[in-house]
């Protein structure tokens, strides 16, 4: 115990000497752990918003969308490539297809609200009263459109938080009207924000479907079914979402004639689908910014054993006293080794506090959501001070080498 | 209390050798101080690194206190000077960015631990009471030889080997240094080897050791 402190001493003394190179040594670690710290929290935090966001819209939720660039060669021309989805497709699907407990279709449209002086344009989606369910929204007040209101095509809305802020301010929208494109419509409710991010309700406006087609003509197949963009569902039984998949998947192709050698002309996702594969991409995010970062702190912990080994070299002298002294070969070694392995220590230390810091402010002023976890932390940490024995080894054993009699006579 | 039997150090010098000590044979009595002399080249310093274990004989045997150490391991060497061993050298051999104190302090370090009483008297010793707090920048020559002296005493060794410790003081301090050591050796019993140009200073030891081309030319008791 008693040798440690005295070691101890004898380190601190060699840091407090050289004070500026001293620092300047730890900026490297700092610098790296730092940068270690802030890009992992950032990786981790967008992470943690993906995963909140898919959360808030349902796990269970599974989306019919018209297939990407269909419509070349394809069977269904009438209504342009990517509106392969129809109303009836989405009741076939209601009726026929297990294990779903509610079905919305929509359709959505880029429209003109105008409330007195105040106007936005907004994303309208067009919709059945399943919607809410299935899309997991929450009304901070009024009420959604009921079943009634849809049948008869009531002229109703319910906004998302920001449009509701835009066009009322922090009057309360809940009754008042405004204009919507062509008509006139009734605000009944107001949502919960859901916060920025991915399929954010916030910036739409919801109506009933058969609202939205007295204001925007209505596409109609050449079967003579009407258009939706997309269809949305809630799957009863996670463990069933494969089989409601294969299900709707051979009803759709059933239902729009496809030959055997057609491909889909509809995608299916499912959240948890989502879920994992945008995980997946920031996971490789998280990874590759800490890469990066990492490089710094390696370029760092060269800067370490750049300056033990001029330290070495300069304290040769102090090496032959200390061994006349009686210092054994072990000795010299752990004064270097330990030298080294608190400069880079202490840099850990003080890199983690900036970078922790750093991503507070990001997380404060920026867009970007961070997320410190301690074991982001205690890696950053550990991996400085692994890098200070690692490259201080060899100074250290260099150090210990000396031979006495010729370190003595050296300048 | 040392036994050297026909010593040798040879060191390779590229293809060559260069031999510096040639069978040197040798016995010091516990208490004796003992004058080294020659010329340059002539092997003192080789022969007090061997004596002080910093270094190890090509051949022969040396006996320290009965134990034969010419082929102990380095870190058994490094034991030995840390306990047994006190080093003086011509030019200090002090670290300048510590105090005197803490420079005494450094020859404990590395045997037991620091006790601070004893750096102190040591200090007081050497008439340094006053100084304890000084760098050696801060110091006259004669000072600092007087820090190296308590560094070396402050450990209890039964050896004292100082090489030309007046080599860089000017004849008054050099004189005092002299006084220190001789009167410590009178008091303490120390074991004390000088190795030394200057005949007035030889003249103090009890017995002269006249080395030549590595090897023992005369020995004459003063």
């Amino acid at each position: 115990m008693k040798k440690w402190v005295t070691f101890l001493s004898t380190v601190w003394l060699g840091l407090n000497t050289h004070k500026l190179r001293s620092f300047l040594t730890m900026l490297g670690i700092i610098i790296g752990v730092a940068s270690v710290i802030t890009l992992m929290s950032i990786g981790k935090g967008s992470t943690a918003q993906i995963l909140s966001n898919i959360e808030s819209m349902g796990a269970n939720l599974v989306t019919i969308s018209p297939a990407m660039g269909f419509g070349v060669g394809g069977v269904r021309g009438a209504g342009g490539g990517t509106q392969t989805l129809t109303m009836e497709d989405a009741e076939a699907i209601s009726q026929q297809v297990s294990y779903i407990s509610a079905v919305a279709p929509s359709s959505s449209s880029n429209l003109q609200l105008v409330v007195g002086t105040e106007n936005t344009n907004s994303q309208v989606i067009g919709t059945t009263p399943e919607y809410m369910s299935v899309a997991n929204l929450k009304l901070a007040s009024g009420s959604f459109f009921s079943e009634q209101q849809y049948e008869r095509g009531a002229k109703v809305a319910v906004l998302g938080s920001d449009v509701a802020e835009t066009l009322f301010g922090s009057a309360n929208p809940v009754g008042q009207k405004m204009r919507m494109g062509t008509i006139i419509i009734t605000v009944i409710g107001v949502l919960e924000s859901k916060g920025t991010g991915f399929n954010s309700p916030d910036d739409a406006v919801i109506i009933p479907l058969t609202a939205l087609q007295q204001t925007v003509a209505l596409t109609r197949t050449a079967q003579g079914e009407k258009v939706v963009s997309s269809i949305y569902l809630t799957v009863s039984d996670e463990t069933q979402s494969d089989y409601v998949a294969e299900q709707i998947t051979s009803l759709l192709r059933t239902r729009h004639r496809l030959a055997v050698s057609d491909e889909d002309d509809f995608s299916i996702s499912s959240m948890e689908e989502i879920a994992s594969s945008l995980q997946e991409t920031s996971a490789t995010l998280t990874l590759l910014l800490g890469a990066i970062a990492a490089i710094s702190l390696l370029v760092g912990g060269i800067g370490v054993m750049n300056i033990m080994l001029v330290s070495v070299l300069e304290r040769t002298r102090e090496i032959g006293i200390r061994k006349a002294l009686g210092a054994r070969e072990q000795d010299i070694w752990i004064q270097f080794l330990l030298e080294a392995t608190l400069l880079s220590f202490a840099g850990g230390i003080i890199g983690a506090i900036i970078g922790w810091g750093v991503s507070m402010i990001i997380n404060h002023v920026g867009t970007m959501a961070t997320l410190v976890t301690p074991d982001i932390v205690i890696l950053a940490v550990s991996v400085a001070v692994g890098i200070g024995l690692f490259f201080g080894f060899y100074p250290a054993w260099n150090a210990s080498r000396l031979n006495p009699i010729e370190a003595l006579r050296s300048e | 209390m040392i036994q050297l039997q026909d010593i040798t150090k040879v060191y390779p010098m590229g293809k060559r050798e260069l031999i510096v000590l040639r069978g040197i044979t040798l016995n010091i009595e516990k208490g004796e101080l003992v004058a080294i002399m020659g010329p340059s080249g002539s092997g003192k310093t080789t022969l007090l690194n061997l004596l002080g274990c910093l270094d190890k004989p090509t051949s022969g045997s040396y006996y320290f206190e009965g134990r034969e150490v010419s082929r102990l391991s380095s870190s058994e060497l490094a034991q030995i000077r840390g306990q047994k061993v006190g080093f003086i050298f011509q030019t200090f051999n002090l670290l300048s960015r510590l105090t005197a104190l803490a420079n005494v302090e450094l020859g404990m370090t590395y045997v037991g631990g620091v006790d601070r009483r004893r750096v102190l008297e040591a200090l007081a010793k050497v008439g340094l009471s006053d100084r304890v707090n000084h760098r050696p920048i801060e110091l006259s020559g004669g000072e600092q030889q007087r820090v190296a002296i308590a560094r070396a005493l402050v450990k209890n060794p039964s050896l004292i080997l100082a090489d030309e410790p007046t080599g860089q003081l000017d004849s008054r301090s050099g004189e005092e240094v002299i006084s220190i050591l001789t009167s410590l050796h009178a008091e303490q019993g120390i074991t004390l080897l000088l190795v030394t140009h200057d005949a007035n200073i030889a003249w103090h030891c009890q017995r002269i050791i006249h080395l030549k081309d590595g090897e023992v030319v005369t020995e004459e008791s003063a």
